[in-house]
């Protein structure tokens, strides 16, 4: 029987890869709960703490969505970190050095990485939905691309910044103060969005934002790529 | 049998300012062995690390070749077996799953369940492979290091501290161990135990500068 070309086993063994790094992540989490719970108990916190602070209040579309994706930034800054650090703190990021390349490694930590944002950002959604009745998606593809986009680019951001810090002997504090500059046009975009679909504005009107979504994306995608070859090594 | 070699050449870590160690040069062919020596501090486990790819070094260069063909260290990677007290495996799996999961991330096609059988027979943990790690004691975690070390069947196989943690019948089945790779294979430990250097073809101290050189042992 012909066998498969070199290239074409690469690929399938760089993918798999990929994917057993990321089935490791996803059964390690459901173990340990590192992160999730640290997840449910900021948004639930979080969404309560402004629950009891806007009240019956009139709020705007503007002030809801920026609410909407405060509550996001913070809690995914508390989990997201946990990727890199929870390996670096049990003594395992040798191990994977061991048995797997920097991209995928990389790569598979991004999976993981998007999966829980994308889960989190739903979340908040659902209890913002049932907590405050001002906050009506009347443009639900505006929304749900904003969603889908802004986690991506959250977790493409908060990849790689972890990764950096989780090397560094500061390392809580030093994660929501380095991804804060590097997420405003990301936060920017997504909160002036997310307004746009509260507010039920034609998709058009979003498309600006969508191509800053995108262009964002790709950028620290790529970027984080070849970064994280030098920040995986000691 | 593959024939394989390692070439460091003027190899030298700095870490912030402090030179650990410099102008580091040997080359290893199989079958053969080096014993890194020198005191605590002196760079042995560094220098392992570096010899595993797992750091940089700040000078220097090391060439790896299999049957003469250049090899990058990301590819060579997966010929090396590495133990080391800074390796831990993962505390919320069981034996078996961590070797399973490490096996698909490192996508080692022949790495099946009678050769994680025959490995976790060796070191004698058949009988908790369904335990989860974090239960196991220190000396039980460095045995099950062995079998992650051993599983892909590597011809370079790096021991850091070999037989730290290990009781009698652990210490007789890491020099088991090491008999076998020395056959055809290449060995290199990093230790501070004279019975176990004097078993390596070569010997390389690394001491504070300048007195870093290489001799042949017995």
């Amino acid at each position: 029987m012909w066998g498969s070309p070199p290239g074409v086993k690469r690929t399938v063994n760089f993918i798999t890869s990929i994917l057993a790094v990321v089935s490791k992540d996803v059964r390690s989490e459901l173990r340990t709960r590192y992160a999730m719970n640290a997840l449910l108990m900021f948004v639930v916190t979080s969404v309560a703490t402004i629950l009891f602070a806007l009240r019956d209040d009139d709020v705007s579309t503007e002030v809801l969505s920026g609410m909407f994706w405060v509550v996001i930034f913070f809690t995914a800054m508390s989990g997201l970190s946990r990727i890199f650090i929870s390996e670096e703190e049990r003594g395992t990021t040798m191990t994977l050095q061991l048995v797997a390349s920097p991209s995928v490694v990389y790569l598979g930590k991004l999976i993981f990485n998007a999966g829980l944002t994308l889960a989190l950002s739903s979340a908040v959604t659902l209890l913002y939905l049932i907590a405050f009745p001002a906050f009506i998606i009347k443009s639900m593809e505006i929304f749900t691309i904003t969603i889908f986009l802004g986690s991506l680019g959250f977790a493409a951001a908060a990849t790689i910044i972890a990764a950096i810090i989780a090397k560094a002997s500061t390392k809580g504090t030093l994660y929501p103060v380095l991804s804060f500059p590097i997420l405003i046009p990301l936060l920017m975009t997504v909160m002036k969005s997310t307004a746009r679909a509260l507010d039920g504005e034609l998709f058009t009107a979003a498309l600006g934002e969508f191509q800053v979504l995108v262009s964002y994306l790709m950028i620290m995608v790529a970027g984080s790529y070849l970064l994280f070859d030098y920040v995986w090594k000691e | 049998m593959n024939s394989i070699s390692i070439t460091v050449n003027g190899v030298a870590k700095d870490f912030n300012r402090r030179t650990i160690f410099k102008d580091i040069s040997f080359s290893l062919s199989s079958p053969g062995s080096m014993a890194i020596t020198g005191k605590n501090g002196a760079g042995k486990s560094t220098l392992s690390k570096i010899l595993a790819g797992l750091v940089s070094a700040t000078r220097g260069s090391i060439a790896y070749s299999i049957d003469g063909r250049p090899m990058g260290i990301e590819e060579f990677k997966h010929h090396i077996g590495f133990v080391s007290p800074y390796l831990n495996l993962y505390d919320e799996f069981t034996a078996i799953e961590n070797l399973k999961i490490l096996s698909r991330i490192r996508t080692v096609s022949h790495t099946n369940d009678e050769r994680i059988r025959d490995m976790l027979l060796l070191v004698g943990l058949w009988n908790r492979r369904d335990d989860i790690v974090g239960t196991f004691s220190s000396g039980m975690k460095q045995r099950l290091k062995y079998t992650f070390a051993l599983l892909h069947t590597p011809p370079v196989l790096i021991l850091d501290e070999p037989t730290s943690n290990l009781d009698d019948e652990g210490m007789e089945i890491v020099k088991h161990i090491m008999q076998e790779q020395l056959k055809s294979n290449i060995l290199v430990i990093a230790t501070n135990n004279r019975e176990e250097a004097h078993g390596c073809t070569q010997q390389l101290h690394v001491g504070p500068l300048p007195h870093v050189g290489i001799s042949s042992g017995g």
